[in-house]
């Protein structure tokens, strides 16, 4: 706004080029390396915090030189933004990273075929079969609890419970999803295998987990539910069809997807637990396949005392295990994308 | 097949809140009546009332008596469903199941109340969308998601749907008001041809409408915002939109009130 005699510009005049991005951005890397030569700052992952700052600075200020204050503000927004962004996903990729290199090392078919029977701590070898079958049950059977449960409470609260008994059974889901993994295990500890004399077993680890998966399966299931419109509720009504049958056949194929991808996300998390697990399953090396009695083991449960031991063998085995962990929980969340699309595709 | 609607001293609350006050109308069988009035006179409350959907809103009721051919509808032995199922509905806006087909949106009602047979369901389907005069634009994507049709088309599946369960009234609660005027001209000569076999009742807030598709015409309107909406006077369109018995009427229809 100098002044109102001011000739009007080209439409592209005052806009900075894509190089100009770009040449900010390596100027703003060239600086920085520059300055860790020649001053007493150090350390890639000082640079690297470094050097994003910089960046961030250096597109702000060339962006303010040629096209003003308001494009400069939202060139820093973006700039921000991805800088986060990568900030957030760069845990996550050295993670990813790290397991995939550590654990490929020992993956093989007969690590994932082998049960670690006879294999001690100074010995390579053996495997985790008998830790793949734990979890598989352990997980199924906390996952044959806690969907029908969860699944028969969201519509409890959704479709039929109104005001204060609703608002209460909500209030005690939230309460079941802050409970710490240890203290569902250590609940079925007390009650389940000390009160009740059932001992270790696999089906005590499905009993802890499905505690804490059933609150994840409510609640997303509850809100999956309550985005069905009423409309259709309505309209089931006006044809005359019973209100069951209207939540069987109508409001539930509707929110299927949301409902399915909840599952998915909740079998998931507790795929992984190993606080409850380590508590009431017990452990074994040998492969035992009967979760109802007797200890078990489970991949987490594995890991959790590969990494503790001291020897080189135990820890590589973990890692490997870990890589295993990882990848059936990346392929659980792949399923439920699938799944998601497919029914996507078949309402369009 | 047609049957006789008659309400005595019905009233329609939400809560504390009366929404409809006290009316008695008779709604005779295979003709075409309509409800206009100015908004939040309770005309889609009173028309929900007909067929037991008011109650569906929680914390609605009525009070007094919805008779169908002498038979009060309220009454505590029957049931909500067998009432719905006589008497079928239509939404102000297309609402076809979105998980469905085509086919299986009209085959909803009747397999939802437990038709098994194919054929029969075959048959059903063919009729109620030529009825509905939907099926030369849809019989050869029948298996095709209903939510794919234009905003017209899928008014008229939700009417093939609603006359699928072969019911006894219809009840219309502003059904054009989300379509075009070509897809509405559809309709409203569809519900000419349905009256031969159904008893209709059309809420609409399109005053031509009304004079274009109805055989009466009952003006609702309110005494004042928040107040209870009330039954100003019903009798043949023709006299409605000529000549009035009420003042209140008249200056409805020629526009100098609401």
């Amino acid at each position: 706004m100098t002044s109102l005699t001011t000739a009007m510009p080209g439409l592209r005049a005052g806009s900075l080029p894509r190089w100009g991005i770009g040449a900010a951005a390596i100027g703003a890397v060239l600086l920085s390396l520059l300055l860790f030569a020649v001053t007493p700052m150090q350390g890639t992952a000082d640079f690297l915090v470094f050097a994003a700052a910089v960046i961030v600075v250096a597109i702000t200020v060339s962006s303010w030189a040629v096209e003003g204050r308001r494009r400069a503000k939202d060139r820093l927004a973006t700039s921000l933004a991805i800088v986060f962004l990568i900030l957030t996903m760069l845990p996550l990729g050295v993670i990813g990273f790290y397991v995939f290199k550590k654990g490929l090392k020992l993956l093989s078919v007969t690590f994932l075929t082998h049960s670690a029977a006879g294999v001690g701590p100074l010995s390579s070898g053996g495997g985790i079969y008998h830790a793949i079958i734990g979890t598989l049950e352990q997980v199924l059977l906390a996952s044959l609890i806690s969907i029908p449960l969860g699944l028969l409470v969201a519509i409890y609260i959704t479709e039929y419970a109104g005001g204060p008994l609703a608002t209460a059974v909500r209030f005690l889901i939230d309460v079941m999803t802050g409970i710490p993994s240890i203290v569902a295990g250590l609940f079925v500890l007390a009650f389940w295998v000390l009160a009740l004399h059932q001992g270790f077993s696999g089906f005590a680890g499905a009993l802890a987990l499905a505690i804490l998966e059933l609150p994840i399966i409510v609640r997303s299931a509850e809100e999956m539910i309550k985005l069905v419109p009423a409309s259709l509720r309505e309209a089931s009504y006006a044809l005359g069809v019973r209100r069951w049958k209207t939540i069987v056949r109508i409001v539930l194929p509707t929110a299927a997807t949301g409902i399915t991808t909840g599952i998915m996300l909740a079998v998931a998390r507790v795929v992984g637990e190993t606080a409850p697990v380590l508590l009431v399953v017990g452990n074994n090396d040998f492969i035992h396949t009967n979760p109802f009695s007797g200890p078990q083991s489970s991949l987490p449960l594995y890991v959790f005392q590969g990494a503790g031991s001291s020897s080189q063998f135990d820890v590589n085995r973990a890692w490997a295990a870990a890589l295993t962990l990882i990848v059936f929980v990346i392929v659980l969340y792949i399923a439920a994308r699938l799944l998601t699309r497919r029914n996507a595709l078949k309402q369009r | 097949m047609a049957k006789r609607i008659e309400t005595v001293e019905l009233s329609c609350y939400y809560g504390k809140t009366k929404a409809v006050d006290d009316i008695n109308i008779t709604i005779e069988p295979k003709s075409v009546t309509a409800f206009i009035g100015p908004s939040g006179c309770g005309k889609s409350t009173f028309l929900r009332a007909l067929n037991r959907m008011h109650e569906v809103i929680p914390g609605a009721r009525i009070d007094g008596k919805v008779l169908l051919d002498d038979e009060d509808i309220y009454d505590p032995a029957v049931d909500a469903s067998a009432v719905r199922r006589a008497i079928g509905m239509v939404f102000q806006r297309p609402n076809p199941f979105p998980t469905m087909s085509i086919y299986d949106n009209v085959a909803a009602g009747l397999r939802l109340n437990g038709v098994r047979r194919k054929s029969d369901l075959d048959a059903a389907v063919e009729r109620s969308l030529r009825g509905a005069n939907l099926w030369d634009e849809v019989r050869g994507r029948l298996n095709k998601p209903g939510a794919g049709l234009s905003g017209g088309q899928q008014q008229r599946l939700c009417i093939a749907r609603a006359i699928a369960v072969e019911p006894q009234v219809l009840l219309m609660d502003e059904p054009c008001s989300a379509l075009d005027p070509i897809s509405t001209l559809a309709i409203e000569d569809l519900i000419f041809e349905l009256k031969d076999r159904y008893t209709i009742v059309i809420v609409t807030h399109n005053m031509q409408q009304a004079a274009r598709v109805s055989d009466v015409t009952a003006f609702f309107t309110l005494r004042g915002p928040g107040e209870p909406g009330y039954l100003v006077e019903a009798d043949t369109t023709q006299k409605i939109f000529t000549n009035p018995s009420e003042k209140r009427t008249e200056d409805y229809i020629t526009g100098r009130f609401g």
